[in-house]
């Protein structure tokens, strides 16, 4: 107790009290505080006391600090169940999701890595098995890239229209990822030619394992250990973690501890009773890798409500299978089709930012928006889906999704 | 005469160009396809493995029973085992849950229902998925405890409850790579083309 008042927070350099610098009443956002026993920190300050500042122009503001903070009247939070949390993309801009809203998928839990004690081993069907530490890996020449990543199980729908982006396919999330690119520790393990398939394996709890061929890991695999011009987050993988860019979010092994080389898959768990679809036929797919074309307006949408006049329509679009070559809107139930302003530049597997400017006339409508590749590949509806896969439901569905917007302006979800 | 050396020059400026722009490692667009060729062949950083650095990390299980340990499992004593360290998780019977079902419920009618189930007797293809999986991430709570005898019992348990081997027959690094799993025939790899076709 005696303990607790001795280190109530002073106000750094002047050590005044907090009282008497604010004349008695609050104080801002975030101010440098210090501690009686002279430790310094940030003090983020709840809203109400935010209220009392009606003027910033006439009290000094805060001095600069260590680590940057979201404005406290900013809260955007992702959606945890037992095994996931969804980025709320709906509360975001532009493309890059901030590293604390990045979605996460873990199969038991997140596991406390010392980078210290990180080592990766290669093994296998390679010249000369190695094993690297984290410093090993940064001595690599390094590659930089933007890109998608997005959990197969990406689709949620729900008959009453009650339902957010985040929660329809809050899966989905993006990052600069940097790396060394594993066709450079390919060479310096010398791995076979006749290696066709590698296994990846976590240091975590579930010791999670996927098969990989290994000409993907020719083409663009990296090991990356920055997110966002920081090393990746404990959520997202630290210290090293597997990106295989464009392809289904467990393959994309976090943890990363071991490579094995081999001439033949290693039909590990996830790649057979887990992340695996019924297509219909009896038939089951199998290594089902790339993240077909997708896209979703994120505003507006569920739980919004709209005013009559112009709307800017926005939202992103992706393929893991290259490119986005266009987005078409719907204003009209689907019954027309109009090409949506993309953002640039537009990159190979990344989520691209779409616009259009509508002027609502206030009468009850559905807005769309589908996204073509450059593939030639186009969005479908949830019935083409569902058609083509003989009626089942399960991993890699990427439906069109519509807003039904009420005449009083509320939007709701709805299934197309 | 000036023709041909005109020729020849020309000849010898595109080949320049051509050396040099091969020469030159670029990064792609969006750090695509890095030609990582063009780096030296090794940095030598790193450190060899040694087989016992090796032995300790690889404990996979693959499909021609590769990487399955010595020994041999009863389901008599798997049953003893599951009823310890599973059921609270998967059933009394591996039916029940609450998580996820292990063992095709007999009671099963609806033949659509059954297909559905992700059970061992309905949807794994390979039974050697059974022991590595067991192996490395079970039980969820204490993952990676049991022994190799005790995922031997376990997995030997598993089938025979699914009706794959007789309760008698033992498992072990050579019985089991050759339990014929039902679900195999059932799983086909992408059929996906990369096109505008949806499927």
């Amino acid at each position: 107790m005696a303990e607790q008042k001795r280190d109530k927070p002073l106000i750094t350099e002047k050590k005044i009290s907090r009282r008497t610098l604010l004349g008695g009443a609050a104080t801002a956002a975030v101010v440098l505080a210090q501690t009686a026993s002279g430790k310094s920190f940030q003090a983020a300050l709840t809203e109400s006391e935010l209220n009392l500042f009606e003027d910033p122009t006439k009290v000094p503001g805060v001095p600069p600090g260590t680590l940057g903070t979201r404005s406290a009247f900013e809260k955007p939070v992702k959606a945890p169940s037992d095994i996931s949390s969804r980025t709320p993309l709906q509360d975001l801009f532009g493309t890059i999701t901030p590293s604390d809203l990045h979605f996460e998928r873990n199969h038991n839990g997140v596991p406390a890595i010392d980078p210290a004690k990180y080592e990766l081993l290669i093994h296998g069907m390679v010249d000369k098995p190695m094993i690297f530490t984290l410093a090993d890996l940064k001595r690599f020449p390094s590659v930089s890239r933007i890109a998608f990543l997005e959990c197969s199980g990406n689709y949620r729908g729900a008959a009453d229209g009650k339902l957010t982006p985040q929660q329809i396919c809050g899966l989905t999330s993006q990052s600069e990822w940097t790396g060394v690119k594993l066709s450079t520790l390919f060479r310096e393990v010398g791995v076979s030619p006749k290696s066709t398939w590698f296994l990846a394996e976590g240091g975590d709890a579930a010791v999670m394992t996927r098969s990989v061929p290994v000409e993907k890991g020719w083409e663009d695999a990296i090991i990356c250990y920055a997110q966002n011009g920081e090393a990746i987050r404990p959520e997202q993988g630290y210290p090293v973690r597997l990106f295989l860019p464009g392809w289904e979010g467990n393959i994309n092994i976090k943890w990363l501890r071991r490579i094995e080389l081999s001439d033949q898959p290693f039909q590990t768990r996830q790649e057979t009773s887990k992340y695996t679809e019924a297509i219909g036929g009896g038939k089951i797919r199998q290594f089902s890798f790339t993240m077909d074309a997708r896209s979703i307006i994120t505003y507006p949408s569920y739980p919004q409500k709209v005013e009559k006049g112009w709307i800017e329509i926005r939202g992103i679009a992706w393929s893991g299978r290259g490119k986005v070559v266009r987005v078409e809107i719907s204003t009209d139930a689907g019954k027309t089709w109009n090409p949506a302003s993309l953002q640039g530049p537009v990159m190979d597997k990344a989520h691209t930012a779409f616009r259009y400017l509508w002027n609502w006339n206030g009468q009850p409508t559905e807005i769309l928006s589908r996204t073509v590749d450059e593939t030639g590949y186009t969005q479908p509806f949830l019935k083409e889906l569902l058609a083509a896969r003989g009626g089942n439901m399960g991993y890699h569905f990427n439906p069109v999704t519509a807003w039904y917007i009420q005449g009083d302006g509320q939007v709701l979800f709805k299934a197309t | 005469m000036t023709k041909s050396v005109f020729f020849i020059g020309a000849f010898c400026l595109f080949l320049f160009i051509t050396l040099t722009s091969l020469k030159s490692p670029t990064t792609g667009e969006n750090g695509s396809r890095a030609d990582t060729l063009a780096q030296p062949k090794t940095f030598g950083f790193g450190r060899p493995a040694t087989l016992k650095e090796i032995a300790l990390l690889d404990s996979d299980v693959r499909p021609d029973g590769k990487g399955l340990p010595a020994g041999s499992g009863k389901a008599a004593d798997g049953k003893l085992v599951y009823a310890a360290k599973c059921a609270g998780c998967h059933g009394v019977t591996g039916v029940e849950g609450p998580n996820d079902a292990l063992v095709t419920s007999k009671n099963l009618t609806d033949q659509k229902e059954k297909v559905r189930t992700k059970t061992i007797g309905n949807y794994w293809p390979y039974a050697t998925t059974v022991f590595d999986y067991i192996k490395r991430a079970m039980p969820f709570n204490q993952p990676g405890s049991l022994t190799d005898q005790e995922v031997y019992d376990l997995t030997a348990f598993l089938l025979a409850e699914n009706g794959l081997i007789k309760a008698s027959d033992p498992i072990n690094a050579t019985t089991l790579p050759k339990v014929v799993m039902p679900a195999r025939d059932f799983f086909v790899p992408d059929d996906r083309r990369n096109g505008p076709e949806i499927r």
